[in-house]
């Protein structure tokens, strides 16, 4: 049977970590995602799965608890905004050095600083390239709907998983605010099992079980770094994850994710009105980012809008793709203003028809 | 008194009189001659040893010079960023509560970077273990000043001595965490003489054993050298610790409830 319910964003990461089974939250409140730990504490998780819930003194702690909980190899998640994760990096880095699984939620709000509490989409470069220190990446997901907010936490610690790795969900204050109706997936049942590497007590069995990022000789840093490059490679092969809105006939194309890109699909529809033949690709993983998808699209239509809330980041690695063949442009709002299809539009037949 | 006593005779088993607990690992120790890390790891597997419940036990090594112990420790462990052993602690404690699971965390670690999560996880009672080595130096980086540097004590960042007006006082967090209504034992020990090393050790099986009944958080400080940081000889260094750190940090039970 399915399970239909009008959900807030924040509330749909919150319902679906407790139906994934996931075995802990940890977190800290920030606006416009507090939602989040707050719905979790009402539903009482630790009756209904014995998943634990836990309001850390900060972002620094929060994420250092999910350390310790994925090092015992237990599902373990937080949520944050922007100045959040922020304070989160360093953990992050030591999360992607100790190849332990995670999922982090970013509903990202205006910077830089404190910035404001409305929409944006100016962590990009902080998700997609690194954030903290090192060479490394997390997995990156955006929705762009609540009920991908659902899906994706599923999907996310599934991946977290395989590659032993952390993912994050980029999504805004829009998504995390607003409410649709979200198809709910079954209760799946906590693991009673955690996995050969993890941090369980050492049985006379096996040697030790060890959760650490220190190498100290460089020689073997390096060879695990390449063991990381290698694993990212095998995630840029396989993971790739896009949509492809009327690009069959496109001659013209908005790039968007997230809110930007349902944004985008009115604005399609107000050109098309107009017989401007616009199509709309929406990365869906930005980590990996689908160079492949865009590069092909680039041999067909004539140049490409890039829409972003921020003051333009995605559009470098849309660059990338299309190796200089076409126009790429990029039109943004940001600082928590978000554009409206009629200006996204008029921006392409300036910028990317007209110029 | 036997006249041709041989070298079989003497290390005959019934002739033991010390063994290595066999929770440590055949890595040779890392740490300066003379340094206190080395007993106290020793005291804590010892412990885990006798309990019998190394098999459920998790670790949490931080950042500084016992940043590797679990290259010795023969326990399933966990590194932590600096200072944030306690979070990492509360992490695996929350989803295995039946599980013992201890901190070992230097005073840079514990009382500066990482004051913040010490504070909470002792305010929320975590049921865990915390040792803490107070050195009053930071070991690991080349000798600098940590938040328990006497006053006038000199390291490479206070070379003139400790200017308490400039620098701020020594942080006794110990007398601190045990305001708190989290941690139910909280004592300071030394490991320098075999009393107090037979003291510390019954220290700090009371601080697991709690663990068992949970009482929430055991925090054993153990006050320590450091004679590379502090640039005298071992025997230099423990002289200088009696004389100068224990009147600042005396030793005995804080907190036992
Ligand atoms: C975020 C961060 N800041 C600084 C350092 C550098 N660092 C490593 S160990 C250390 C001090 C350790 O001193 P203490 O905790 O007293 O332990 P000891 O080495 O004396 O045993 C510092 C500052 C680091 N590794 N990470
Ligand atoms: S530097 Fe100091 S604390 Fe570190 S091992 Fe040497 S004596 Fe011990």
């Amino acid at each position: 049977m399915k399970e239909l319910r009008l959900m807030k964003g924040n509330e749909a990461i919150a319902e679906a970590a407790i139906r994934c089974g996931a075995d802990a939250y940890f977190g800290y409140p920030i606006t416009p995602q507090s939602e989040v730990m707050e719905y979790l504490m009402a539903e009482r998780p630790e009756q209904r799965t014995g998943m634990v819930v836990l309001q850390a003194e900060s972002e620094v702690a929060s994420i250092n608890m999910i350390y310790g909980a994925a090092g015992c190899g237990k599902k373990a998640m937080t949520s944050s905004s922007s100045p959040g994760i922020s304070l989160m990096q360093e953990g992050l880095s030591y999360i992607a050095g100790a190849e332990l699984p995670c999922l982090v939620v970013n509903v990202v709000r205006g910077g830089p600083g404190l910035g404001t509490i409305q929409p944006s989409q100016a962590d990009y470069f902080q998700a997609t390239k690194g954030g903290g220190h090192g060479d490394y990446h997390l997995i990156v997901l955006a929705p762009a709907s609540v009920q991908e907010m659902c899906d994706f936490v599923k999907d996310g610690f599934d991946l977290a998983f395989q590659y032993r790795n952390p993912v994050m969900i980029l999504t805004d204050g829009a998504i995390g605010q607003m409410m649709e109706k979200v198809e709910l997936f079954e209760q799946i049942p906590r693991s009673e099992t955690q996995p050969e590497w993890a941090c369980v007590g050492k049985p006379a069995t096996r040697g030790r079980s060890i959760i650490t990022s220190l190498e100290l000789d460089p020689n073997r840093q390096e060879q695990f770094n390449l063991k990381l490059q290698k694993k990212y490679r095998e995630i840029e092969a396989k993971e790739v994850r896009y949509e492809k809105i009327q690009c069959d006939d496109a001659e013209y194309l908005f790039v968007a994710y997230g809110t930007s890109s349902r944004i985008c699909q009115k604005s399609v529809q107000l050109a098309r009105e107009k017989g401007i033949k616009v199509g709309l690709f929406r990365p869906i993983s930005l980590y990996p980012f689908p160079y492949e998808a865009i590069e092909s699209l680039s041999k067909q239509v004539k140049g490409i809008l890039s829409v972003e809330m921020s003051a333009g980041q995605m559009i470098e690695d849309i660059r990338l793709a299309v190796h200089d063949r076409i126009k790429v442009q990029h039109y943004g709002r940001f600082g928590g203003m978000m554009p409206v299809p009629s200006e996204i539009l008029q921006q392409l037949e300036t910028q990317i028809i007209g110029g | 008194m036997e006249e041709n006593i041989t070298l079989e005779d003497i290390i005959r088993p019934e002739n033991l009189v010390f063994q290595k607990t066999k929770l440590f690992t055949e890595k040779p120790l890392s740490y300066c001659p003379g340094c206190g890390h080395g007993v106290i790891h020793r005291l804590v597997l010892e412990v885990l040893e006798e309990m019998g419940i190394s098999e459920q036990t998790i670790g949490v090594a931080p950042v500084g010079c016992s940043v590797l112990a679990y290259e010795f420790m023969d326990i399933d462990m966990q590194q932590a960023a600096h200072g944030r052993a306690p979070a990492v602690a509360t992490g695996i404690k929350r989803v295995f509560p039946e599980k013992f699971v201890f901190t070992y965390q230097g005073d840079g670690d514990l009382a500066a970077i990482g004051t913040a999560e010490t504070i909470h996880a002792c305010n929320r009672g975590e049921n865990i273990t915390i040792i803490f080595v107070n050195n009053g130096i930071y070991g690991m980086t080349g000798g600098q000043m940590a938040p328990t540097t006497l006053p006038g004590m000199r390291a490479s960042t206070c070379p003139y001595g400790r200017d308490v007006k400039s620098m701020g006082h020594p942080l006794k967090i110990t007398e601190l965490i045990a305001q708190l209504p989290g941690t139910s034992f909280v004592t300071r020990q030394a490991v320098h003489t075999p009393g107090n090393v037979r003291k510390a050790k019954k220290a700090i099986l009371k601080a697991f054993q709690n663990q068992k009944e949970k009482k929430g958080l055991s925090f054993v400080e153990v006050v320590s050298n450091c004679n590379s940081g502090w640039k005298v000889s071992p025997v230099q260094a423990n002289k200088w610790m009696v004389e100068n750190m224990f009147p600042f940090y005396p030793l005995g039970d804080i907190k036992d409830v």
